[in-house]
């Protein structure tokens, strides 16, 4: 290729996959999904399940945004694909509440003012709950340090630190 | 993203089968990297293999006292391991100081190995990159460089390896092992990753068509003495400007081994045999750190925004050589360099 060409190798057309069987058990409940292999677990969260609690930030797992609970462990639904999680348990912010009573962190977010716009709310608080259930974070810098994947563009940083230390003592380490 | 097709390997040698038969084909395990090349369009497979069911995921201790480390043992797994934390605590430092708790739940320890250079260039597919597209030329040489090498460059690319993981397995003497068509082998850790020289494309020395099935670490952990020091634009969740991975081993007062790597300044983690040979027999103090660390910079050479780096390592190496010779390793957590 001459030097200071651009041009990209463009591979041969290939047919488009079909769809893909996928069983998740999202909040507790099975739901088979049809997918193809390109979709992500955000895009089934919100496209094929209208699980909208989940936000779509960056999309590039930079922001947090996206962090739902995967067989317990948070992670950036943006980044994963959801044929690769066939028959997982995924817990969204829409599965945290117990029959209508917040969850600890939900409740906490609110008596903190833990947020402004909110959109990057329902990212934090999953994060939250997986950071506690990994029971890593004992001091405010560690909380700070263990969710730095989550970004607050309000800067709403020292009343979600505050928010999730009340959650952590009212759980006792547990999520 | 574009259309890919799927499949997932039953075991090993049905992963190697797979990957074989398909020339443009990759592996995928935690997919953090490769999902958001993807996205960018940098990385354009005609179909991934999903290798994340292989029994590939445990630590074992083995024969000579040391750890042998599955492929897909996700980062914060291994960060977290009660071996790591009491025989390799460099090794969970360094995991911890990388990436976000989230990603380190996905990533996997070979996939941490083969992640590619975040250099903005290999990632804006409308700008040339010999890595990304080899022959097109090298955008960040005169470019905005400020996250670029210092160390080991050529011409062709000043990409930096992106990993804290990969410095400390260094440091450590790790070793790979891989799997392939040919059989098995293992690789030194500091001849995995390469220089760019004229092919910068080439990251590592995998052979086509070879998987990362563990990595090995000796029984030598450097628990007593170690620090993982990373200087970057922000307290956390940023790439190194510099780290410096360092290890002693004392014998009364004198340092009878060191281990020093460094990242953020080179096309791979960056070890220099005779930077720790100066440090061998001698006392622990600045003067002789100091003397390490410029045997270690002698060739290293800024480019227009990161000439900086240059005087930022040398002291990096200093403090992490003094905190190591304290055993006051750097936290994690509390950012405080002391």
């Amino acid at each position: 290729m001459a030097q200071g060409s651009v041009a990209r190798k463009v591979p041969d057309t290939i047919a488009p996959p079909g769809k893909l069987t996928v069983t998740l058990t999202v909040n507790g409940v099975e739901r088979k999904l049809s997918v193809a292999p390109w979709t992500t677990l955000l895009d089934a969260l919100r496209d094929h399940l209208d699980l909208t609690g989940t936000k779509k930030g960056c999309d590039h797992g930079q922001c947090g945004a996206c962090t739902v609970l995967v067989d317990g462990r948070r992670v950036n639904s943006c980044l994963t694909l959801a044929v690769m999680k066939d028959g997982a348990q995924v817990t969204t912010i829409e599965g945290l509440a117990n029959d209508g009573a917040l969850h600890p962190l939900q409740q906490a977010f609110i008596e903190h003012d833990a947020f402004q716009c909110g959109y990057c709310t329902p990212g934090q608080i999953c994060s939250a709950a997986g950071l506690i259930a990994e029971g890593k974070a004992r001091s405010a810098d560690e909380i700070r340090e263990l969710m730095s994947g989550n970004i607050c563009r309000c800067g709403a940083y020292p009343n979600i630190v505050a928010a999730i230390q009340q959650a952590m003592g009212q759980m006792g380490g547990k999520s | 993203m574009i259309n890919f097709q799927y499949a997932r390997a039953n075991d090993l040698a049905d992963a190697v089968r797979r990957i074989a038969a398909d020339p443009s084909a990759k592996f995928i395990a935690g997919g953090t990297n490769l999902v958001d090349l993807m996205k960018m369009d940098v990385e354009r497979p005609s179909r991934l293999i999903d290798i994340t069911r292989l029994p590939l995921k445990t630590v074992e201790e083995t024969a000579d006292g040391g750890l042998r480390i599955g492929a897909l043992v996700p980062n914060s797994d291994l960060a977290y391991h009660p071996l790591v934390e009491q025989r390799y605590p460099l090794l969970g430092s360094a995991i911890l100081a990388g990436a976000s708790q989230q990603l380190r739940n996905m990533a996997s320890t070979g996939g941490n190995l083969l992640q590619r250079t975040r250099c903005s260039y290999f990632y804006d597919t409308a700008t040339p990159c010999n890595k990304r597209d080899p022959g097109s030329g090298c955008s960040a040489i005169n470019g905005l460089n400020r996250m670029h090498a210092i160390l080991g460059t050529s011409e062709a690319c000043i990409a930096t390896h992106p990993s804290d993981m990969c410095v400390a397995l260094a440091a450590l003497d790790a070793r790979v092992h891989v799997a392939g068509p040919a059989g098995e082998r293992a690789i030194a850790f500091t001849d995995f990753h390469r220089l760019p020289g004229h092919t910068p494309q080439l990251d590592t020395n995998l052979h086509p068509n070879e998987i990362v099935t563990a990595v090995e670490l000796p029984a030598r952990g450097f628990a007593a003495n170690y620090s993982y020091l990373k200087i970057r634009d922000r307290l956390s969740y940023a790439f190194a400007l510099v780290s410096v991975a360092a290890a002693l081993e004392l014998e009364g007062d004198r340092i009878k081994e060191a281990r020093l790597a460094l990242g953020g300044v080179a096309h791979k983690p960056w070890r220099d045999p005779a930077a720790e040979a100066a440090l061998k027999g001698q006392a622990p103090n600045e003067g002789n750190f100091k003397r390490a660390a410029d045997v270690l910079l002698r060739d290293a050479k800024g480019f227009e925004h990161n000439a900086f780096k240059v005087d930022l390592a040398r002291r990096a190496i200093v403090r992490t050589l003094t905190q190591a010779a304290r055993g006051t390793p750097q936290s994690q957590s509390n950012k405080k360099i002391v």
